[in-house]
């Protein structure tokens, strides 16, 4: 679904977040659930059982027709190529500079038919970018008549596997299919953003409300709670995922971002390819790094970084870790002055917090290596 | 939404137990809804002198940094050092377990100023029917 100006808009699962007594917030011009229980009781409930969220917000861009394949590569810096039917990939879409204008999931159903989902608050600006580039190809928003819930944690193949009578274990992450649910059709996709197992699943709006009753009832067995985006920030946060307006925007490129893998030089010609190809060579001058307070305090959104007494960065996400007990932060540090420097500190309210530079992710999820 | 009868309130949301000179200060219950989880709470250092509005103690949920004010002047006569360890005492226990200093006022003429359980009520319906 995409926004206007204007008043926050509301998903068709409003009515179900009001009744649960969620709080509410907004974001990206959407009437959000902020959290309903706790942002730490939900936040445990997808790393332990299973979590469900309304993303809806989210908008979903359908390109088709010959030449659709094309058009998406030229726009996205992976390689599309890798895509067979009912394949995802994480990809990024990206401005001559190298910019990033938004990072998305791009999903393939046909030779000749693909979408992508992208940001609630990038969806106007990217279905404009898109069709500028469409020519001939047909590109359509179709936002407001999808909704998207997201069931993740270890119990989610289970639970969804009961709702749609399917045997989801033969699912592949980063694959998708098509199936019914009670009499309507749902794409069922193994994809999240949580650091987990888990499923997004792409629905018309009107059936979204019977869609979250069906799962909600299925997975009471199992342990299954509502999660709003308190927890779906620190979740993806510990997963260090990236989250646009934070560690992505038009200045910052993907390689800056530490997303070389979703860069694929090889792969054809894509906008912004001379510009990152240029980064690449020269190296950037500052890059996104993963901090652990070892003091007390909480890192968050803006604060700066010192290296050896000098501001070398700032903080573009932090909170704390629910996982680690510990405050964690991602931050853009300038290369040149980070030099082979493990250990930082960061301006809290409190004072300074030392910190320490660890490798990403924060938290990986135990067997995600044996998951095919 | 509990609101205790026989405590004052400020309109930062903060509490105050008189007894005696002295006064017990903590964050409501409705704060600390607001506020969600918290995870860490930095008290004020013991026998500080703060006059009434000044930061008293900083309350970081998972959410968001929230300072604390002294809702009346006087100088630190204690701090809840069990929230160092459990931070959670000021979600589950407000108003008991979850006291954050106590102070020995230095001006009792400003509790007349500070709002009855009755008035605070009044505020806190106020703040949520704005949301």
């Amino acid at each position: 679904m995409t926004a206007e100006a204007g008043e926050p808009k509301r998903t068709p699962l409003f009515g179900r977040h009001v009744s649960l007594g969620a709080k509410m917030t907004e974001f990206g011009g959407w009437q959000m659930p902020l959290s309903y229980r706790g942002i730490l009781e939900e936040h445990r409930s997808v790393r332990t059982k299973a979590g469900l969220f309304d993303v809806s917000h989210m908008g979903e861009i359908a390109v088709r027709g010959p030449g659709a394949g094309e058009l998406c590569q030229r726009l996205t810096t992976n390689d599309v190529a890798r895509l067979s039917d009912g394949g995802v990939q994480y990809t990024i879409l990206c401005d001559e500079n190298g910019g990033v204008i938004d990072d998305v999931t791009l999903y393939r159903r046909f030779e000749e038919e693909y979408f992508f989902c992208v940001n609630a608050a990038n969806a106007a600006k990217d279905f404009a970018w898109i069709a500028s580039h469409a020519g001939a190809v047909v590109v359509e928003d179709v936002s407001a008549e999808t909704a998207l819930l997201s069931l993740q944690g270890p119990a989610a193949e289970a639970v969804l596997s009961r709702a749609a009578l399917l045997d989801l274990a033969a699912l592949p992450r980063f694959r998708f299919l098509c199936a019914d649910i009670e009499g309507y059709s749902v794409t069922i996709s193994r994809t999240g953003y949580t650091g987990e197992d888990g499923f997004e699943i792409f629905v018309e709006s009107s059936r979204a409300p019977a869609l979250w009753d069906r799962l909600m009832e299925e997975g009471q067995a199992f342990g299954l709670v509502p999660v709003g985006l308190g927890a779906r920030d620190t979740l993806r946060l510990e997963a260090a995922l990236p989250l646009y307006g934070h560690e992505l925007s038009s200045s910052t490129t993907p390689l800056e971002a530490g997303l070389d893998r979703f860069v694929r030089f090889d792969a054809g010609d894509f906008i912004g390819r001379a510009r990152l190809l240029e980064q690449k060579r020269t190296g950037c001058r500052r890059r996104l790094v993963g901090l652990v307070l070892v003091e007390r305090g909480v890192a968050r959104h803006g604060y700066a970084v010192v290296v050896r007494g000098a501001v070398a960065g700032e903080v573009t996400s932090g909170g704390w870790s629910p996982t680690l007990g510990r405050s964690i932060a991602l931050a853009y540090l300038d290369t040149a002055a980070l030099g082979e420097e493990e250990e930082v500190e960061v301006l809290v309210p409190q004072g300074w917090a030392k910190a320490k530079l660890v490798s990403l992710p924060f938290y990986r999820r135990e067997g995600r290596s044996r998951k095919p | 939404m509990k609101i205790p009868d026989e405590l004052r309130y400020t309109e930062e949301h903060e509490w105050v137990r008189v007894a005696d000179d002295e006064a017990t200060v903590g964050i409501t219950d409705y704060a600390q809804s607001e506020l969600g989880d918290v995870v860490f709470v930095e008290l004020p250092k013991m026998d500080r002198e703060l006059k009434r509005g000044d930061q008293l103690a900083s309350v970081e949920s998972v959410k968001a940094v929230s300072e604390v004010y002294a809702p009346v002047s006087g100088r630190v006569t204690a701090v809840n050092t069990d929230l160092v360890e459990r931070p959670e005492l000021l979600n589950q226990s407000p108003y008991e377990e979850g006291w954050m200093a106590r102070m020995k006022l230095s001006d009792p003429s400003e509790l007349g100023s500070l709002m009855s359980a009755a008035q605070y009520a009044e505020l806190v319906a106020q703040e949520k029917g704005r949301k």
